[in-house]
């Protein structure tokens, strides 16, 4: 056990040397213990793009599919709900979208491909509970500002009927939009962006 | 100044935390003798093992489903939807193979070199019950895919418990929770599984290293190193555990992992001993398949279940045969350690007692016919008389005498250049101009027959002479 | 010494024992990387077996990627009508319809090339005959009084099995095809093989990918393991 006439410099590339490939084969070793934990290929298989159909829709109804596990609304606005949306720009934190989640297809001030359908999925974006559909104007509770909208019940977050987030509640953007597309005018797919945008 | 604040962290924890102290005493200044051969590797080895197994084993929890209706399509999702699931799964299923592999062969060198007897016979204790703690661990663990050999085998191996006189009925329901292996005794298992037995397996190993490390590691000439010791206290035959075990077991490590990935990524199932083939079909409580074995692991103790013709006798008999291990300090009353001093009835006893272990797990793996029985009782004969005939022969037969200090053998690496040299002549005069003086010694080196008669005289006489 | 080689003697006794006698399986032509036959295979499998058995535990979509075909393709080639590219390979028949007539259940078969092995899916459905002593009027040779009808029939023909004795006077079951079926013998046994071929994928559809990874992973170990025996080298050469 004696030191004398030991390489030192050889001992220390060997130990760096090792150290190295030890470390890259963790590395590598750590990636499929990781990447088990993403959506495996029955989740992938579950949140596949589902189909509606909205030919039985009446106006102002607001039908619910699940997408992804996710709730997803549909909601068949009428004409006087698409005019009070336009008056209410200045209450409202990014009215123009410029912030939030939505497929180039409804990036416009209804939120949508056809302005009278709204597609959003129905969690609130501070932190993730599902809103309540609150169509009525100025109900007792939510006091004579309200003007028909999504509430979130959880931490108090308003929305209008565009899923547009209002000015001074926690949630920080807009109602996330999923992408979508008609297959005929009455059947929508959800879960897949519109031809021309897919490209 | 960042140098500083980190140095500053480390110290306020060294000054709370004896991680210094520890990792010398158990690493840096623990003494080990230098002389450990290849037998060595299994200990760091079945360390390396158990954490395969419980690593991989958090990870198949996430998508395994403790459920009779889904277990078994749980593990197909893992090996088919899951990302990397089927890497996880054969890693954990090979593994469970590999600790047993290594676990026996780590039982062997103490058997060759005296490991268990004083003052290391505690360690030796908590050893094996390690090794029990391993196999209730892997026997739960093989219920858990829900095949039919799970199923089954989980049947028959609760159902001895049936065969204990007055209680063994209510026990083997209250083991089971119902009529017969279900969902409940599937739920249960796993908790067992995951839970109870791995926290268990961590405690013992711990207190078996905690036990090594007091007495200090056995060595295969048996001697005591602690016994010779330089003027500042330091056994003289002793190197520091860090560097030279650990860079030596990375080198076990590797050639485990050849081996471990090979099985792995080419033989998974290998030839249907790691993964049964009756296992992939779903469990089936109305239908035994054709041919029942558990795992090879097992087969020894199943095979000497089987050579006992009574349903008590025999379960005494299994379960015998892996209490006579933990006699074994008690047993042998030999006055030397080390296989390289007893004398020639222990080398021939313990030669006898491996082929009777290998024997048994053969016979266990093929069904029962009745030649098939006589042959496993004899083996069976063999393998307690090794055990039980021991205070006898070990007291009997002449040792060599102990040397003072450990002796050197070269290894096969240092030996090979001076075996080569024998068995092999350069042939003189053949060199022509024109060749380079490589090539032409090069192609000139011919096999020396009479070099390979000498070597293989050698062996044959050595071989000879090292059983006496 | 002497009590070493009757033990010998008795070791060898034993392995003769224990091996019992069988009909000799045929073998068949695995090859996984032939994404031809892997798509015939599945195309027959669903032809002439989906009616009653299924393989859930895989989907269409990893077939397609597996075997190299468009997604598209397999729903139009492959997968019967309606099925989904997400879907798992279920059988349209129910358990209870299945129960009454066949007296037990068709079993998923996504893992019978694991069970079973290809060599015995291979000669077991090649070897139907016809047996008028069988209540179904059909028997196998490797599978006596199997549930299953041979779903086959038609391709290979009407097969009968005729006793013969081989030379040294051991008696065995030679299959002869009557009434030849629309598929000639050669065919036939393409048509078989590409079968098990795909049922051995639907086993382990990660096999080929597996052995691909093991190349590297070896590599890289044993560059690991030079450099360790190295690194031990260097430190033990004071060490006497």
């Amino acid at each position: 056990m004696n030191n004398e006439g030991v390489d030192q410099s050889k001992r220390q590339f060997l130990t760096t040397a090792l150290t190295v490939v030890g470390a890259v084969g963790t590395g590598y070793l750590a990636v499929p213990f990781l990447a088990q934990m993403q959506p495996s290929a029955k989740t992938m298989a579950a949140g596949a793009p589902v189909e509606v159909d909205i030919s039985k829709m009446e106006p102002g109804q607001l039908i619910r599919v699940a997408w992804r596990g996710k709730p997803v609304w549909i909601l068949n606005r009428t004409p006087q709900v698409l005019d009070t949306l336009i008056t209410l720009d200045d209450e409202l934190r990014d009215p123009l979208s410029l912030e939030s989640i939505q497929p180039d297809s409804s990036k416009n001030p209804a939120r949508s491909i056809k302005p009278e359908v709204f597609v959003a999925v129905g969690l609130c974006t501070h932190l993730g509970c599902s809103p309540t559909f609150r169509p009525e104007i100025a109900p007792n509770d939510l006091g004579d500002k309200w003007k028909g909208g999504f509430f979130c019940p959880c931490h108090g977050s308003w929305f209008d009927l565009a899923g547009r987030v209002y000015r001074g509640v926690p949630a920080p953007t807009n109602l996330e939009i999923p992408p979508y597309r008609y297959i005929t005018d009455t059947q929508l797919i959800i879960g897949e962006a519109p031809e021309e945008e897919s490209v | 100044m960042k140098r500083n604040r980190v140095t500053e962290c480390n110290d306020w924890f060294l000054e709370r935390f004896p991680l210094t102290k520890l990792w010398n005493e158990h690493m840096a200044h623990y003494y080990a003798p230098k002389n450990f051969n290849f037998w060595y590797f299994f200990g760091s080895l079945a360390l390396l093992v158990l954490v395969n197994q419980i690593l991989t084993g958090i990870f198949l929890t996430m998508n395994y489903k403790p459920d009779a209706k889904l277990a078994f399509d749980s593990v197909e999702y893992i090996m088919r939807d899951v990302n990397w699931g089927w890497l996880i799964r054969y890693m954990h299923s090979t593994g469970s193979s590999a600790f047993f592999i290594v676990v026996y062969l780590h039982m062997f060198r103490g058997l060759l070199y005296g490991s268990f007897k004083h003052p290391r016979e505690l360690v030796w204790i908590f050893g094996m019950l390690l090794f029990v703690a391993l196999m209730a661990e892997a026997f739960m663990g093989y219920l858990l895919p829900w095949g039919q050999m799970s199923y089954w085998g989980a049947q028959v191996i609760i159902s001895l418990f049936s065969a204990i006189p007055v209680i063994g009925d209510d026990l083997s329901l209250w083991l089971r929770g119902d009529y017969v292996v279900s969902d409940a005794t599937l739920n249960r298992f796993f908790a067992f599984h995951v839970i109870a037995v791995p926290l268990a397996l961590v405690m013992l190993v711990f207190l078996h290293i905690v036990a090594l490390h007091e007495v200090g590691s056995n060595n295969p000439d048996g001697i005591e190193i602690k016994d010779s010791k330089d003027p500042w206290g330091h056994p003289v035959d002793g190197i520091p555990f860090h560097p030279y075990y650990t860079v030596k077991d990375l080198v076990g490590v590797g050639v485990f992992m050849l081996f471990f990935a090979t099985v792995i990524f080419y033989i998974p199932e290998m030839g249907g001993y790691f993964l049964e083939p009756a296992n992939f079909i779903p469990a089936d409580p109305m239908k035994t398949p054709e041919h029942i074995a558990p795992v090879w692991y097992f087969t020894p103790f199943y095979a000497i279940l089987r050579a006992i013709p009574d349903k008590f006798a025999g379960v005494i008999g299994m379960g015998g045969a892996i209490v006579v291990l933990f006699l074994l300090p008690w047993l042998d009353r030999s006055p030397v350690k080390s296989i390289r001093y007893r004398g020639g009835i222990y080398k021939k006893a313990l030669m006898l007692f491996v082929i009777s272990f290998i024997a048994l797990g053969y016979l266990g793996t093929q069904p029962a016919t009745p030649t098939a029985t006589i042959v496993a009782r004899f083996f069976t004969a063999i393998y307690f008389g090794f055990f039980l005939l021991m205070p006898l022969y070990t007291r009997w037969e002449k040792t060599k005498p102990v040397p003072k200090r450990l002796t050197t053998i070269h290894s096969l690496e240092e030996q090979l250049p001076a075996l080569i040299e024998e068995i092999t002549q350069i042939k003189h005069g053949s060199t022509e101009i024109g060749h380079s003086a490589f090539k032409s010694s090069f192609f000139a080196i011919r096999p020396n027959p009479k070099g390979i008669r000498n070597l293989l005289s050698r062996l044959a006489k050595n071989a000879k002479g090292s059983l006496d | 010494m002497k009590n070493l080689t009757a033990l010998l003697l008795l070791l060898s006794l034993s392995f003769g024992v224990v091996a019992s006698e069988s009909i000799e399986l045929q073998k068949a032509n695995i090859d996984l990387s032939n994404n031809v036959s892997l798509q015939r295979g599945a195309k027959h499998f669903v032809t002439y077996c989906l009616g009653c058995h299924s393989i859930k535990h895989i989907r269409y979509l990893r077939i397609a990627l597996d075997v190299d075909v468009d997604p598209k393709k397999v729903l139009k080639d492959i997968a019967p009508e309606g099925a989904n590219i997400y879907d798992q390979m279920h059988s349209a028949m129910n358990a209870h319809d299945a129960e009454k007539w066949f007296g037990t259940q068709p079993p998923d078969l996504s893992l019978i090339a694991r069970s079973r092995g290809a060599d015995w899916l291979y000669s077991y459905l090649k070897s139907y005959y016809i047996d008028s002593k069988s209540p179904r009027g059909v028997n196998n040779l490797i599978f006596e009084d199997t549930a299953m009808p041979n779903p086959l029939w038609q391709l290979q023909g009407e097969q009968y099995a005729e006793p013969r004795k081989n030379i040294w006077g051991h008696e065995y079951t030679n299959l002869v095809i009557k009434e030849p079926g629309t598929l000639s013998e050669g065919e036939f046994e393409i048509f078989v093989n590409d079968l098990v071929n795909f049922l051995v994928y639907v086993g382990e559809p990660v096999q080929l990918e597996r052995q691909r990874l093991g190349k590297y992973v070896l590599f890289f170990i044993l560059m690991f393991l030079v450099l360790a025996y190295l690194l031990k080298k260097e430190y033990w050469k004071n060490i006497h």
